[in-house]
């Protein structure tokens, strides 16, 4: 066999994989959302952009697009924030530092779902953990407990600490591996130069830092928009659709709901924002590269 | 101005591994440009990084200015510093790059673009100023490294083989440049290089350190004409100097001063002229220089444009196994070939006696040659 057929054969069960799990259900959704199917339902008819004209109508569509963008702007300020210090203390040497890193990293590596039903537990109404700490520590009196799934804004945050948690350790993985790649040299030559810790911070580290952060915060935007395990398994939307994210609401419409086309149509408004996104990112990564 | 002063200074990275700096006292004088030269896992960096406040002592303490400031960050020592990649802020342009210290130092903004200005003027890069570090070459990108080291007029600089990053050509030139600079603006400098054409052309004095170890401080001519011991004569000198081995004392000679015969009598350079090697075989040994004749058997020639180097051996002596070298310039016209016998003499001033046990430079004794 020669080269060209060998590596095409090798190729080949990446591209189909791509195809089959990536590729095929995208047009499909596509067909789906200028036509009439539902579940069980015969034929197609195209209806053109009918089923958009319905969904940006619906209230719960627009209360969903705005949750989404509450929960993946609210995840990203945390994650960037918090990445930013872990990266920085974790690129410091000290005792133990290698079990910390393995402990930062553990929530990326646990399956996603799992992380979500431990968390269920912890945010529980009845038997919170957090709850009962609360109430040993008297800060909270018994039976006044928050409702962390509960309340629509306690909903909000507890939905957006449990995505945070979760896209924490690949940013600061991201961030650790820009941070190590700045030479020694220049905070080296900072100090000499009379500057202190929080001015080699913002105006050298950081600065010196930002591309890798685009790409970070690029990668988080998208896992988050995209995302909806974390919603559905804490509070599947509620309480009253106030934490639905749109691929939750594509899910509960064209599965659930059986509304195929709708669902579709859902789930294909995600594409050109996302897609504006990525590109702005992108550029800015270029820009910063170039300037 | 300052003084910059060691006292046994120490550091060891590993507990149990021999320190990269041991014991080192020594200390620069009023404006003096001082170099750190050595192999590299010499110390030399290290030293300078200690003085520089980047690294911790163990040991010793560590004076500018009369004061000890072994406590005080970087920042506080008044010192600047010129790094070996130049460590340049990749994302300010030159204009920030240069003013940064004065930011960091919270000097008033009115005097940044006044005292920028004048760095950059100093040192040639005014058109350079709304660059980025990328955008520059290797020369100019150390220019900048200078300027932003000198624009908030420190009272030290160190630099860090500042020059090693250059080519050749470059690097002749950027020498010379920076001595001159140098002088005109009289800080007290500390070079760290591993180039000892580096330090000698630019030293006021040469610091030679090994293994963490001061081996010696003088005058280049100093460290080059009377080696304090061994390493230093071997260190410095390209051939090294020539060491012979005997049971009780090491006997070395410069490559430059083991010259043919005839070379080394009043007018031998106009009996060079007319030399016939084949024709003289008998050494002259009662010569007014007093000159140690040697019989030299040329292995191989190495050709150098400006000079020959002469590998061979001592013929007739017990010191037949090692390789001696010869440097003669290319103003001398006579022809040496491989594989043939000279007449060649070291005069008896120039021999340097040292101690096998100790290494250590000692006074002349008698030596046996055969």
């Amino acid at each position: 066999m020669s080269n060209r057929k060998l590596g095409a054969v090798m190729f080949l069960p990446a591209i189909l994989y791509v195809l089959a799990v990536v590729g095929v259900p995208f047009v499909l959704a596509f067909i789906y959302s200028v036509g009439d199917v539902k579940i069980a339902s015969v034929g197609y008819h195209f209806v053109g952009l009918e089923n958009f004209r319905s969904v940006l109508q619906s209230p719960t569509f627009r209360r969903s697009l705005y949750d989404s963008v509450v929960f993946t702007v609210g995840t990203q300020i945390i994650v960037l924030v918090g990445s930013t210090i872990l990266a920085l203390a974790l690129k410091e040497h000290f005792r133990g530092r290698g079990l910390v890193r393995f402990l930062i990293l553990l929530p990326w590596v646990a399956p996603v779902s799992l992380g979500a039903i431990g968390w269920k537990w912890i945010l529980d109404s009845l038997y919170s953990v957090i709850n009962w700490v609360l109430i040993a520590v008297h800060l909270v009196r018994p039976f006044e407990e928050p409702m962390w799934l509960g309340e629509p804004s306690l909903a909000m945050m507890s939905v957006i600490g449990v995505e945070s948690w979760r896209l924490l350790p690949f940013s600061t993985v991201i961030l650790l591996a820009g941070l190590t790649a700045i030479p020694r040299d220049i905070p080296e030559a900072a100090a000499v130069d009379g500057a202190g810790f929080w001015r080699t911070m913002f105006q050298i580290t950081i600065p010196m830092m930002l591309p890798i952060v685009n790409v970070a915060v690029l990668f988080g935007i998208i896992f988050t928009f995209t995302d909806m395990t974390v919603v559905y398994i804490l509070t599947r939307g509620g309480p009253y659709d106030t934490t639905q994210v749109l691929p939750s609401l594509a899910f509960f419409t064209g599965v659930l709901g059986g509304d195929l086309a709708e669902g579709a149509a859902i789930s294909i408004f995600l594409v050109p924002l996302l897609m504006a996104v990525a590109y702005l990112m992108l550029r800015v990564a270029h820009r910063s590269e170039v300037a | 101005m300052a003084i910059v002063e060691t006292r046994s200074l120490t550091k060891v990275f590993k507990e149990g591994q021999p320190g990269a700096v041991n014991n080192v006292s020594l200390q620069t004088r009023e404006g003096e440009f001082l170099v750190f030269l050595g192999p590299s896992g010499s110390g030399k960096t290290t030293l300078l990084r200690m003085i520089a406040g980047l690294e911790q002592p163990t040991a010793g303490e560590i004076l500018i200015g009369g004061a000890v400031v072994n406590h005080l960050p970087p920042r506080e020592r008044r010192i600047a510093m010129v790094f070996q990649s130049y460590a340049l802020y990749p994302h300010l342009t030159v204009f920030q790059n240069i003013a940064f210290p004065l930011k960091a130092q919270k000097v008033k903004k009115e005097l940044h673009q006044q005292k920028v200005d004048w760095a950059a003027s100093l040192l040639g890069i005014g058109k350079l100023l709304n660059r980025k570090p990328r955008e520059l070459s290797g020369g100019e990108r150390q220019r900048v490294a200078l300027a932003r080291a000198i624009v908030r007029e420190p009272t030290v600089f160190l630099l860090d083989e500042p020059l090693s990053n250059l080519d050749a050509k470059l690097r002749a030139a950027a020498r010379e440049e920076l001595e001159e600079f140098q002088k005109r603006i009289g800080t007290t400098t500390i070079y760290v290089t591993h180039d000892q054409v580096e330090a000698m052309a630019m030293g006021d004095r040469v610091v030679v350190l090994h293994q963490g170890i001061v081996r010696q401080i003088g005058t280049p001519k100093e460290v080059y004409d009377d080696p304090a011991d061994t390493f230093v004569a071997t260190f410095l000198g390209s051939p090294p100097m020539n060491l012979l081995e005997a049971e009780d004392v090491i006997v070395g000679f410069r490559p430059e001063r083991f010259l043919p015969s005839e070379l080394l009598t009043p007018g031998g350079e106009q009996a060079a002229k007319n030399f016939q090697p084949q024709s003289v075989l008998v050494a002259d040994v009662k010569d007014p220089l007093k000159r140690i004749p040697l019989r030299f058997r040329v292995e191989i020639v190495e050709y150098l444009g400006a000079e020959r180097i002469l590998y061979g051996y001592l013929a007739g002596t017990r010191f037949e196994k090692k390789l001696v070298y010869s440097r003669i310039p290319s103003s001398v016209l006579a022809n040496y070939a491989a594989n043939s016998i000279y007449d060649f003499a070291v005069p008896e001033s120039e021999l340097r006696f040292f101690d096998p046990a100790t290494e250590k430079r000692i006074a002349p004794k008698a030596f046996q040659w055969q």
